[in-house]
């Protein structure tokens, strides 16, 4: 088993937390894991990425190669497209619909969206739609997905029970839209 | 014990702590920041009274932890590469006076210059100091280096570099740890005039430095770091150095390099190790994580038979970062590449945040400045080097620590009236006040806007060595009060706060303006922070 995942989205959306939390995961599940972030500079409303490598084998290189990512998880549209030199032929781009505005050249969401489906692999959701209907905006993250109870107990603990149990309900509600949605073909 | 998942600055701070540390040193810089980070967060280091507190610069927090090793005990300081060019005199001075208590200086670079304005490769500082560099391969073994380090620092009592770079710094892993061990006892050095660089004195350690060379020779032959793998095609050899050799065994599915390898991790050079792979192989690769280190050393001036390719030849780029791709390259492997980025996506540069008070100063500096032709703004190191770019274009230099301030005084004494300054609060702690010190003592026509928003904002908010009394340090250097103002950089207060900057551009003196207001990013933090303890 290995999977390399590229995360993106911008500064302060909350990619660290979201790499951390399949991270710890990942671990307790006796996988080896490597994830390189980007911290500094970039995080002030710049373009933010994670690469995260999970394997059953040891893993030589903190970076993905570009042209063999397994899959892109995004949070925001135009992220996702930014990072398609990276993904391998048969990966799948997974994002978020709804866009960050924080540039005036900001291409129209309709042409962003039609690249995306132009991509056969493709799952495009709107997380904020799903994170509103579970009580928190700001747990969008963890709609992309399932099944992470302990490491988002391990992750966010240090800020309290509310915020733990948001993101935990968060991604129950990720992993019914997941289920009811398996159309996706998402293995 | 399970594993902790740890990025590589934090694996380095959990083996600190691990390996019996008293006292961590450090100013805050990307991309060594979480180190200190981290044993400040740590319940453990809490416990066992590990001091870790933020120094005013680089240099203050090298000295310190050269007085706790002198006093006996274990410490680590730990600063970004060009952080280093500030600690460096005492830096190398520590190689002279050698140490007591074991001392690791951690030297983390940044290739590609993610967050730096240089890409300084800090071996360099290591062999030009004469000690020891660790170069840790992954998480892991920077773990294992700190504990080794503290080991070979107190059994040749020098002080030993572990140089890391961005990408292991920020990169996590699972790291597997090892059993305690006791802070030292205070003990002084045998010798008490060992620490004192008297000529005399200095040039008998010197000697003895240079004799301690043959001991770090041999433990970088023996201690394992530094690995020769055999490899059946001679017809090249390949030399990586630190996470380098990931790279290049990320080209290998089975992690089998049919080369005859070298990985090195431990300096000074092994000499030995480096002549059997020139003997053995008809050519060598050498694939190294920052400057053509290992490559200058081998080739030489002059050149000598063997064929050596790298950074220097053009087979590696000479600048920048590694990565699995451009080491395939280099192998003469075929690349690999997913599907080119869309026309339409846009670049999104980092920016000063919706709210950032820095905005408000720089609108109101630049309506003020309209009336003088462009190019007077010299600035500096944090967030608001961000105001050179658009829409603001307000700034003209960003240099080192506190250059703006000097900056401002040399083209003011050249004759550029106005000439101002703009300087963050914590930068003004760690490089300012020296210069503040030379343009009050000249008089020299400057304008200094010091920017206070009580926290070293870029590096993610870290506390502010002179939070709350700038403007006492101001009229301490000799800043005449009337011309020391605090401002409020609010919109509702721009017309007032532009006609306060109006006039101290007239004046013929040094003039300081603090525009104040906290981060944006330190209010939201400080807010979650309270309602978690009143929470609790």
């Amino acid at each position: 088993m290995k999977k390399d995942i590229i995360l993106a989205g911008v500064g302060g959306q909350g990619i660290l937390s979201i790499a951390s939390v399949i991270g710890v995961a990942a671990v307790n599940l006796g996988l080896h894991l490597k994830q390189a972030e980007v911290h500094g500079m970039s995080q002030r409303g710049g373009d933010v990425q994670s690469h995260l490598r999970l394997s059953d084998k040891e893993i030589a290189s903190d970076l993905i190669p570009y042209g063999k990512a397994d899959m892109i998880i995004s949070v925001e549209p135009m992220e996702v497209l930014r990072y398609l030199p990276m993904i391998s032929p048969e990966g799948w781009i997974i994002t978020s619909i709804k866009p960050f505005i924080n540039i005036s050249n900001y291409p129209p969401l309709e042409k962003i969206m039609s690249e995306i489906e132009a991509f056969e692999n493709h799952v495009a959701l709107d997380a904020d739609k799903i994170a509103k209907e579970s009580g928190s905006l700001r747990a969008a993250n963890d709609i992309d997905y399932g099944n992470f109870e302990e490491a988002i107990k391990f992750v966010f603990g240090s800020k309290g029970d509310d915020i733990v149990n948001i993101n935990l309900k968060a991604m129950k509600a990720g992993r019914d839209f997941a289920e009811t949605h398996s159309h996706a073909k998402l293995k | 014990m399970q594993k902790l998942v740890l990025l590589g600055d934090e694996a380095i701070a959990q083996a600190a702590i691990d390996a019996g540390i008293t006292g961590i040193y450090a100013y805050p810089g990307t991309p060594s920041t979480e180190i200190t980070e981290y044993i400040q967060r740590s319940g453990e280091a809490k416990e066992k009274g590990i001091r870790s507190s933020w120094s005013a610069n680089e240099k203050t927090a090298m000295e310190a932890a050269l007085g706790m090793s002198y006093a006996g005990k274990r410490t680590m300081v730990c600063m970004k590469h060009v952080g280093l060019n500030v600690a460096a005199d005492p830096f190398v001075n520590s190689a002279i006076t050698g140490a007591n208590g074991g001392i690791i200086v951690v030297a983390a670079d940044d290739p590609s210059m993610h967050s730096s304005q240089n890409e300084q490769d800090s071996r360099f500082y290591g062999k030009f100091a004469m000690i020891p560099v660790l170069e840790p391969v992954n998480q892991q073994e920077a773990y294992d280096m700190v504990h080794y380090g503290f080991d070979i620092s107190e059994k040749y009592r020098i002080p030993v570099m572990l140089r890391i770079t961005t990408r292991l710094a920020h990169s996590r892993a699972g790291v597997q740890r090892k059993d305690s061990r006791k802070q030292n006892e205070l003990k002084l050095p045998k010798n008490l005039t060992q620490f004192v660089l008297l000529p005399s004195i200095a040039r008998k350690q010197y000697k003895d430095l240079i004799r301690n060379q043959e001991n770090f020779n041999n433990e970088s032959e023996t201690s394992g770091f530094n690995e020769y793998f055999e490899g059946q095609d001679k017809s090249r050899g390949i030399i990586t150095s630190g996470i380098a050799y990931n790279y290049l065994m990320e080209n290998y599915s089975d992690r089998i390099c049919p080369n005859p390898l070298l990985k090195i991790c431990q300096y000074p050079l092994p000499e030995k190790l480096l002549k059997k792979i020139s003997e053995e192989c008809d050519e060598l690769l050498l694939i190294e994580e920052g400057a053509p280190f290992i490559e200058e050393s081998l080739k030489g001036v002059l050149g000598n038979c063997l064929k050596v390719k790298g950074r220097l030849d053009g087979t590696v780029p000479r600048d920048g970062e590694l990565n699995p791709n451009i080491v395939a390259r280099a192998l003469g492997f075929e690349d690999t590449r997913g599907r080119d980025v869309p026309a339409i996506v846009a670049a999104r540069p980092p920016s000063l945040c919706a709210g950032c008070p820095h905005i408000d100063s720089y609108l109101g500096l630049n309506s003020v400045l309209e009336e003088f032709t462009p190019g007077r703004v010299f600035a500096d190191i944090g967030c608001y080097t961000l105001g050179a770019l658009p829409p603001y274009n307000s700034v003209n230099s960003c240099v080192d620590m506190g250059a703006s301030i000097t900056m401002a005084k040399g083209a003011s004494d050249a004759g550029l009236k106005p000439a101002v300054a703009v300087i963050g609060d914590s930068t003004f702690t760690h490089s300012g006040i020296t210069g503040l010190l030379d343009a009050v003592n000249d008089k020299t026509p400057i304008t200094v806007f010091i920017l206070d928003n009580a926290t070293t904002g870029m590096t993610g908010g870290q506390k502010s060595a002179a939070n709350g009394r700038i403007e006492h340090i101001c009229i301490g250097l000799g800043v005449e009060k009337e011309h020391l103002h605090v401002i409020n950089p609010m919109r509702k207060y721009h017309g007032e706060n532009i006609k306060i900057i109006q006039e101290e551009l007239n004046y013929d003196g040094v003039s300081v303006i603090i525009p104040r207001r906290e981060c944006i990013q330190t209010i939201g933090k400080n807010k979650k922070e309270d309602k978690l303890k009143k929470g609790e």
